[in-house]
Formats: structure tokens, sequence, C-alpha cells
């Protein structure tokens, strides 16, 4: 039972495949060289002229879990006018910027997307995130445990415990948490605003632990360094969207000494303090130190316009922006001693100088950083841009003449204040192909995705090539997901429900004693009633659990 | 209704759970420790008196109905899904379920255009109008556990929540050494029971008593005083003003204040306003110092049917599906009005956690998933038995701050079905 695709052009960046015709077979759900002569082709799809490439990864996309529900819950006029009607196959949902769960995984799918990864699940509320991705049919998900704010962490880097007992913590919230990595935000100062300190730089110190985001960072990453976890400590920094945040950007790469770190959404973190408005951009101060360091990646958070609403784990800058919260409504919540969240509606408007110019920071950043390895296509969705953007947002980085259309209409002073204009770099779709499919899955370490070789999981897109590509990646002709044909002409034709990655790293398991103790001592849930176990995510038929190895 | 002990030998070895999650109220309390032998339930350990009486009722044997003739399950369910084949709108309502029943609560609902709407959908409703209008800043248990200093209990005493004062309030230890008599604790409200406010070492809570419907009133006096305005009159709903300024001071100094309201327990016409009044004081208290609202609620799975319906339509509840796509109107939606504006022709019923409450009485078909020991004031088209998520099946439910979640236990077995497992079978055969 072979699938032939034959004729097709293929971008397989992991095998240094650049735009070559060849033919691709898949058999039980994977990739396999070309069957013996006497096999069974099944079905062939002729694809002439038509662009193959691995199914997309979203590394970094704020799907499922606390926050997300409740921006979700708060804005009815943000699903008002994006109604989506139940089909014969699909069910009903709805949502342009906080979609529903459903509707976000057609939505996924429907763009050739085949895996996105959830990168703020708090620790205390990893069950519901675990729900709502189980509830996100057609793509595999994963999430990050966030951490560094939460007490634990922090009462012991005050107390110098060793790292040795840090890395276990670290190994053990993976495990009883079903992540596939470690995230921290703002390194502290969710902690710290509970304390009533309203920011916090990297060399401040936490007033109540005594430790500075520095610290904080330099200990996690070593923790998911020593544990094998594949992808680097992911980070969202201090000063998110606080102007001059680029000296705290940089000096966070330097603070790492070399270890493996992900950036995400760094255009929030790019910003100067040039020019009158005391806004200017960083992107080549911080392109040029991602350039320069290769245990650095970065992801863009790349800002498009329109209404959207953001949704964050960093309670603390939340509170800051909700002044400019549109509409005039916004949430902020403290949570369980271990972290927190901020929704906060925003519209971001192209004749808005600040705006405009953090638009324009995040396609400087995509242009100016060379390795397309380490710089991932994303929106921060929703807090850039809603995911339904990318298609738009690839398209400004393949064709120059539309990037600099789009510059001409957004506020002048930005548009002058910015490098853009004078960038003549475009996109291949080679490069499209490993920032969106090779490097993400090279990243999370999704050894059997994010490429189109033997033992490789089918998980196949293709599309008719357009010079529109903005059209082009909006609607692909076929999806495959684990070799079954999914989607076809930008349309669902069959569901599937795909699988949650996890990590299941190696610790000592000692760690949970004390665990124990203190969540008898001061949590209001009990240690074994905080883990998740696997027949929670498959128990209702619609997960699967993947465990993906350590390095 | 026959009742008939399932304890099948008394002389059977007994079997001890620990950490055991309590679904009945919404504080989740999971630290019970029960006894099943025989197939009776016995709270060893940190049983409250709500708890006993839900865990420790005995099995009874019931079977599903049909116009209250006795039938098999399987029958049952061609009934239920015979009903709502020929309905236009069926209503889904009370929605006493947990997180897997709820999934198929609106799985069905898409399939069938019903509207769905929880028994306590006004409370959530109540709070769900004052997230959309302008939002709010809330904390969870763990936070008031260790860092709350001050905590005003505005119309709810939270003896609807038995052990939340032991659970969350005075503890032995606190994450930052936070000790007992430096907590304060101030009720507002009309007749409220205030002795769970009396800290270990006697010192007595603040209550200032006025009406339920004024406590708005009051808390936009003190917003007035934190601000810094002067009151021009000497009492606020017959609180002196001098009292309501001792408390605007106090909640300026507070480290960490918490305004802890129960929406079921604000039941007056556009309580909302008045739960928008608190969550306005504790933002503006947060431009200076840390403050935080917190509702007190999700009693018979209902923050656990909010969220899913959240992530699953898009819209919390009161939604309707008729239009094939979900529609959501908290007023119109809402089970009374639905049912008086004659919006549905059928009734689907759900209660597992609660025997004691029935369905609103509709001449339109009825269908009730309730507990076997629920005593119906009527007879439904047909009634099926369930099983109670956390007693006789696994499951999950959402703790009152609405960002929790535990998991519950199988401690019994059950000859009755789950409600995710009935509601599956039917939505198989529509």
């Amino acid at each position: 039972m072979y699938t032939k695709l034959t004729n097709g052009i293929v971008y397989d960046p992991v095998h240094g495949i650049n735009g070559e015709h060849r033919d691709i077979y898949i058999h039980d759900g994977h990739i396999t060289r070309k069957p013996l002569g006497n096999a069974k082709i099944c079905k062939t799809y002729d694809l002439k002229g038509k662009i193959i490439m691995a199914g997309a990864i979203d590394i970094h996309t704020h799907i499922g879990g606390g926050k997300v529900n409740i921006a979700r819950m708060m804005l009815p006029e943000d699903h008002a006018t994006d109604l989506v009607e139940k089909t014969e196959l699909t069910r009903s949902g709805c949502g342009y910027a906080a979609p529903s769960t459903l509707t976000a995984g057609y939505r996924y799918a429907e763009m050739g997307y085949t895996a996105c990864f959830e990168p703020a699940m708090l620790p205390s509320n990893a069950r519901q995130t675990h729900m709502e991705m189980a509830d996100t049919p057609m793509v595999d998900k994963g999430a990050y445990a966030m951490l560094g704010s939460d007490d634990f962490f922090l009462r012991m880097l005050a107390s110098k415990k060793d790292q040795a007992a840090i890395s276990d913590y670290v190994g053990w919230t993976i495990n009883a948490t079903q992540a596939m990595g470690i995230k921290v935000v703002n390194p502290g100062g969710i902690s710290a605003f509970k304390f009533n300190q309203r920011k916090l730089d990297l060399d401040e110190l936490n007033q109540y632990y005594g430790v500075s985001p520095r610290d904080i960072i330099k200990s996690l990453a070593r923790a998911v360094t020593e544990l094998g976890i594949p992808h680097p400590l992911h980070v969202h920094g201090c000063n998110l969207g606080v102007p001059g945040n680029l000296d705290t950007t940089l000096e966070t790469i330097r603070a790492v000494d070399g270890m493996r770190m992900h950036l995400t959404h760094i255009q929030f973190h790019s910003y100067g303090t040039e020019g009158d408005k005391k806004f200017s951009s960083g992107a080549a101060e911080i392109a040029e130190a991602v350039n320069k360091n290769p245990n650095i990646s970065i992801d863009v958070g790349q800002v498009l316009f329109g209404q959207t609403v953001t949704a964050s784990g960093d309670s603390m800058l939340q509170y800051a922006g909700h002044w400019h919260a549109h509409p005039k409504k916004w949430v902020v919540m403290d949570i369980e001693c271990d972290a927190g969240c901020g929704v906060v509606p925003f519209k971001y408007r192209d004749k808005n100088f600040v705006n405009a110019l953090q638009w324009a920071i995040g396609l400087e950043l995509f242009l100016l950083v060379d390795d397309p390895w380490r710089i991932f296509l994303t929106t921060d969705h929703p807090n850039g841009a809603p995911f339904t953007s990318y298609p738009h947002l690839i398209r400004l980085l393949m064709d120059r003449s539309f990037r600099n259309d789009m510059l001409a209409s957004i506020n002048k002073e930005a548009a002058a204040a910015s490098t853009l204009a004078s960038i003549d770099r475009e996109y291949s779709l080679y490069d499209i192909a490993i920032m969106t499919r090779a490097a993400p899955a090279k990243s999370l370490g999704l050894k059997n995705r994010g490429h189109l070789g033997s033992g490789a999981v089918a998980d196949i897109t293709i599309y008719s090539n357009n010079k529109d590509k903005e059209k082009m990646f909006s609607k692909p002709d076929y999806v495959f997901k684990d070799g079954e044909l999914i989607v076809r002409n930008g349309k669902i034709i069959k569901v599937v429900n795909g699988a949650t990655h996890t990590l299941r790293p190696e610790y000592d398991n000692g760690i949970e004693k004390s665990l124990k103790r203190y969540f008898e001592d001061f949590q209001t849930v009990s240690l074994g009633n905080f883990k998740i176990d696997d027949d929670e995510i498959v128990e209702h038929g619609n997960g699967r659990i993947i465990v993906q190895p350590c390095m | 209704m026959k009742e008939l002990s399932l304890d099948k030998t008394s002389n059977s070895a007994a079997t001890i759970t620990r950490d055991v999650p309590c679904p009945f109220c919404g504080i989740l309390c999971d630290d019970l420790v029960i006894q099943n032998q025989g197939e009776t339930l016995k709270i060893l350990e940190n049983g409250c008196p709500k708890a006993i009486s839900a865990f420790e009722t005995k099995l009874v044997a019931t079977s599903p109905k049909i116009n209250g003739t006795t039938a098999s399950l399987d029958d049952a369910i061609s009934a239920m899904s015979d009903i709502l084949k020929n309905s236009r709108t069926p209503l889904i309502s009370g929605l006493g379920t947990d997180a897997g029943g709820m999934r198929q609560v609106m799985h069905l609902a898409d399939k069938t255009g019903g509207i769905v709407d929880h028994m306590h959908g006004d409370a959530l409703t109540r709070n769900s109008l004052v997230l959309q209008d302008l939002g709010w800043i809330t904390t969870s248990m763990t936070e008031i556990r260790n860092r709350a200093d001050l905590i005003i209990f505005a119309g709810t005493d939270a003896t609807k929540y038995p052990r939340f004062f032991e659970r969350t309030i005075w503890n032995k230890k606190s994450m930052f050494k936070l000790k007992n008599e430096e907590r304060q604790i101030v009720y507002i409200g009309n007749k409220l029971e205030t002795k769970s406010g009396i800290n270990p070492n006697g010192k007595r809570p603040s209550v200032l008593s006025c009406k339920t419907e004024q406590i708005g009133e009051v808390i936009s006096s003190l917003h007035a005083l934190v601000t810094g305005a002067t009151l021009d009159v000497s009492k606020v709903a017959g609180i002196e003003t001098k009292t309501l300024q001792s408390l605007a001071d106090k909640m300026k100094a507070a480290k960490y204040g918490v305004i802890v309201w129960s929406p079921s327990e604000l039941d007056f016409p556009h309580a909302e306003l008045t739960i928008q009044n608190f969550c306005e004081i504790v933002k503006y208290l947060t431009r200076f110092t840390r403050f935080a609202g917190f509702s007190l609620s999700g009693n018979d799975g209902s923050t656990t049917a909010n969220n899913v319906c959240a992530w699953q339509s898009g819209y919390p509840l009161r939604v309707n599906f008729n239009k094939g796509y979900p529609d959501y109107d908290a007023q119109r939606y809402s089970t009374r009005n639905a049912l008086k504006n004659k919006e549905v022709d059928s009734l689907l019923w759900i209660s597992s956690f609660s025997s004691n409450v029935n369905p609103p009485r509709a001449s339109i078909p009825t269908i009730v998933l309730a507990k076997p020991d629920t005593k119906l004031n009527f007879k439904p088209d047909v009634f099926i038995p369930v099983s109670t998520p956390g007693v006789e099946h696994t499951g999950q439910l959402f703790r009152t701050d609405s960002v929790v979640s535990l998991p519950l236990k199988k401690l019994r077995e059950s000859s009755c079905a789950s409600v995710h497992s009935v509601l599956k079978q039917l939505i198989e055969r529509i």
C-alpha cells in the first residue's frame, strides 16, 4: 500500500534539496525509499509544477491554556464577525485573534501546518493546556513549561542550592507537566510584580528572593543543557516592549556565555531610544549579535496591522501595557505562586508611529539575520497578529516590491526611521522551507519531522507555485498528516487528531521528597494531583503521546 | 424508587485512597482520605459536612426509565436520540458534569443545533459580563494562602465552601512568612456568618453590615475614599463614613489585598455592576499596591462547563448552535428565557454531582441524566441514572479560580454509565 507523489518540485533543506524534481513514496504513515518493483502503488498524485515541502511547524503559538481561554471569553466582538459554520466533517467555532480550539486546528491544517507548540504552559495550568490541545484537531501539539517566577525554583536559587538539584526540579517539571521544553518569561519579574515591583532589569534583584533575571536565565539554561532537552531554553526576556530594551537583550545574549538559548518574539525586545519620539529600531544590533553567536536562535513575533489580543505570562508588563488596551478592557491574573498572565486586546495601526516601526523592526530582523536555521517565522500568535496572517508575512519576506509598497503606506516618520527600504534581500522558497519546517523541527529535536527523507513521518504540504506568495501559502493543494490526505485545495477533507509530543528527561527523583513536603506546607493541591498522567491525555480518545528522545 | 444497598460483603477488605479531590464544591479540596468497603465510602480524614453527605451516600440501584417504565440503557439512549432527532432546538442545561462530559455536551449541541446553559448560569453570567465589559485583576487560591494580608468578603461568608478558610487563610505555614495574626479579615454584607473569620489567636474580623443590594454603593464609596476624595455624608448604606475611611486606609496600606465575592450569592438584578465595582477598585488600588479579586463559585462543575464551552465554541456559556455556528447571548439563551420564550422544543438536563436539584418544568419532551438517588418531582420522558465524576469514574474538574484543574479519582464501581459515555453513544446514533 504505497502512495506516490510524482513530478513535484521538492524543497527539503535537511537533505539539501533545493527545488529538485523528486518522487516521494508514502507507506504506513511514513516517507519511504522507492519500493521494490513488485510493490503495489495504490495512489499516485501527479504534482507537475507543484511545490512539495514537509508540513510546517509553528514553534511559538498561543493556542491553548488559561490565558487564551480568558481572551476567548473576554472578546465576543472578536468572534462575532468571524463565525465558522459546522460542516459534514468539521465542528463549528469562531474567532479571529482568539479562535476556538477546533477552529484553530482546522485553520492551521488548511494553511499547511502539521504541528504547533504552545510556548507558555504554566505548570499549575498544564492540565487545562493539555485538554485544550487535545481539542485542537489536525495538528501535532506540544508545550513548553514556564518556570522562573515559581516560588520553588526561586527559593532554591536564593538559597544557593546546587545546580544538580535545580536541574532535577526542571526535569521533574517536564515530566510532571508533559512538556516539550522550558520557557522563562520576564525571569523573576512575574513574581516581583506580586511583591509590587513594577520593572525588573537583567541585573535588578527580585526584592523577596534577592536573585536577578540573569541568575535565573543562567540556571535554567544550564538545567536545560544538563537534562539534554533538545530545544534550548525558550526566553521571553526582561523589559518586553520597553524602549531601550535592545541593551537588555544584547546583555542577555552575553549572559549565557555560549550556552544555547532561544530568544522568543525578539521583535518586542529590539527597541532603541533614539529620535524625537525616543523609540527606534535596534534590529541591526540585535541581528549582528545573533549572527555572531551561533548558540542563539530567535523567533520574530512579527507585528501585522489590525485588531488582535495580547495574551502573555508576563503579568508585570501586561499590566504596564493595559493603558493601551483596545477595546478598553483587560485581565491580569496572579497564579498559584507559580506564574501569572495578562490579556490585553490591542490594535496595531499602520499610521501610528510606534506600531508602524514595530512592523518594520520585525521585518528588518527577518532580513538582517543571515542564517534561516536560527530564525523562525512567528507572529507570537495572537500577540503580534493572528497566525492566519503567516501567508501575508511570507509574501513580505519573499517579495521586495510588495514589501516596499507596504512600507510606503505606513506612518511616514516610521518608514523614514527604518532601514527597510534599503534592504534588498528576498527569502527564497528554500529559506522559507528552512524557517518554517526544517529549522523548527531541528530546534525541537523532532528527528523524523520537518523533512522529506526516508523514515520521516509523512506530514507533507503541497502548493501550487504562484507569484503571489500570500495566495500560494494560504491555500495548499494537498496536506498529508501521518500519510493521510487531510486537506485538498485548502479545505479539510478528513479530520484527524494529531499527537502530543513530550519528553522524559532523566532526573534524580529524590527531588520529589522535598517537593512533597513543599506542596503539603504551601500549596492548595497535592503533589500527586499536580502531575499529569499519560492516561489523562489519551483517555478521551483524542490524544496520543509521542515521547521524543533527549540528547 | 427502589433502593438497594450494594454492600456486597461486609467483611471484604477495605481499600483506602488518599489525596482524593472532592468534586462537590468549587474549591476542590484534594486531601481527603476515603475508605471503600464493599462499595460503601467513608471519609476518614478531611471531610466537611458537604463532602461527607455526598461521598457517604449509599449507592442506589436504579435503571434507566422511559416514561417512568424501566428500560435498558440501550433503549433509553435510543429514546433520547429519537427526541433529539425530532427536536429543532434542544436545550441542554444543568451541565453538572466533568470536563469529559462537557466535551460531549458541546459536540452534541453542535450536532443537534442546541442551546447550552448551566444550572448556575446566572452566576457565571454575572462574572462574564464584567470580564467582557472592563475586565479584572484576579488571583488564585495558593496566592491567597501565602500572600493575602487583607481579605474582604463582599456579600459572602464562604460558608457554602466549608473549608475555604482552613485551606486558604488560616495556615500553619506560608511561603513568605506571613503570620495569621497579620491577616485582616473584613466582611461587607447582610447577616453574614463571620465566625470563620476569627483568627486562630482570637482576633475578630471587621464586619460592615449592609443590605446585599447596597454592597456596590459601599464599594463605590470606598473607591472614592481611596482616591483621596471625601464623602459629604455621615453614613453610606447604614455604615459610618469613618468606618469606611478606616477600611479605605487599610486597603491602601495592604501589601496584597483580595476582594472575595460569590456571584451566586449576589442574586439581585444587575448584580454584575456590583461585581464590576469590586473589580474597578481592585484595578485602582493596583496602581499603587497589589490587590486582586477572587470569585467563589464553581459548584456542580460550573467553572468546568464555562471553560470547556469557551475553548470549544469560542464563547462562555449560553451559546445557541441552531444556526450552524455558535451564537452567544447571555440573556436570551438562559435556561429561563429559552423556555419562557419557547426557543427550545426539548430539554436535556444533566446533574451528576447533586441529587437534590430538579430540572425546570417544561411542557416539552424532557430527558434527565442525573444521579440515581435524585428525587424527581415529575416523570421525564427519559431518565438515565449516571455515575458521579470523582466518585465512580475518573475525570477532570476546574477549581473556582478557573486556572487550576484537578484529576478526579474513581473510588468505587457503579452500574451507571458516565455522562461522557451516555452522550458519546447518543452522538453516534444521531
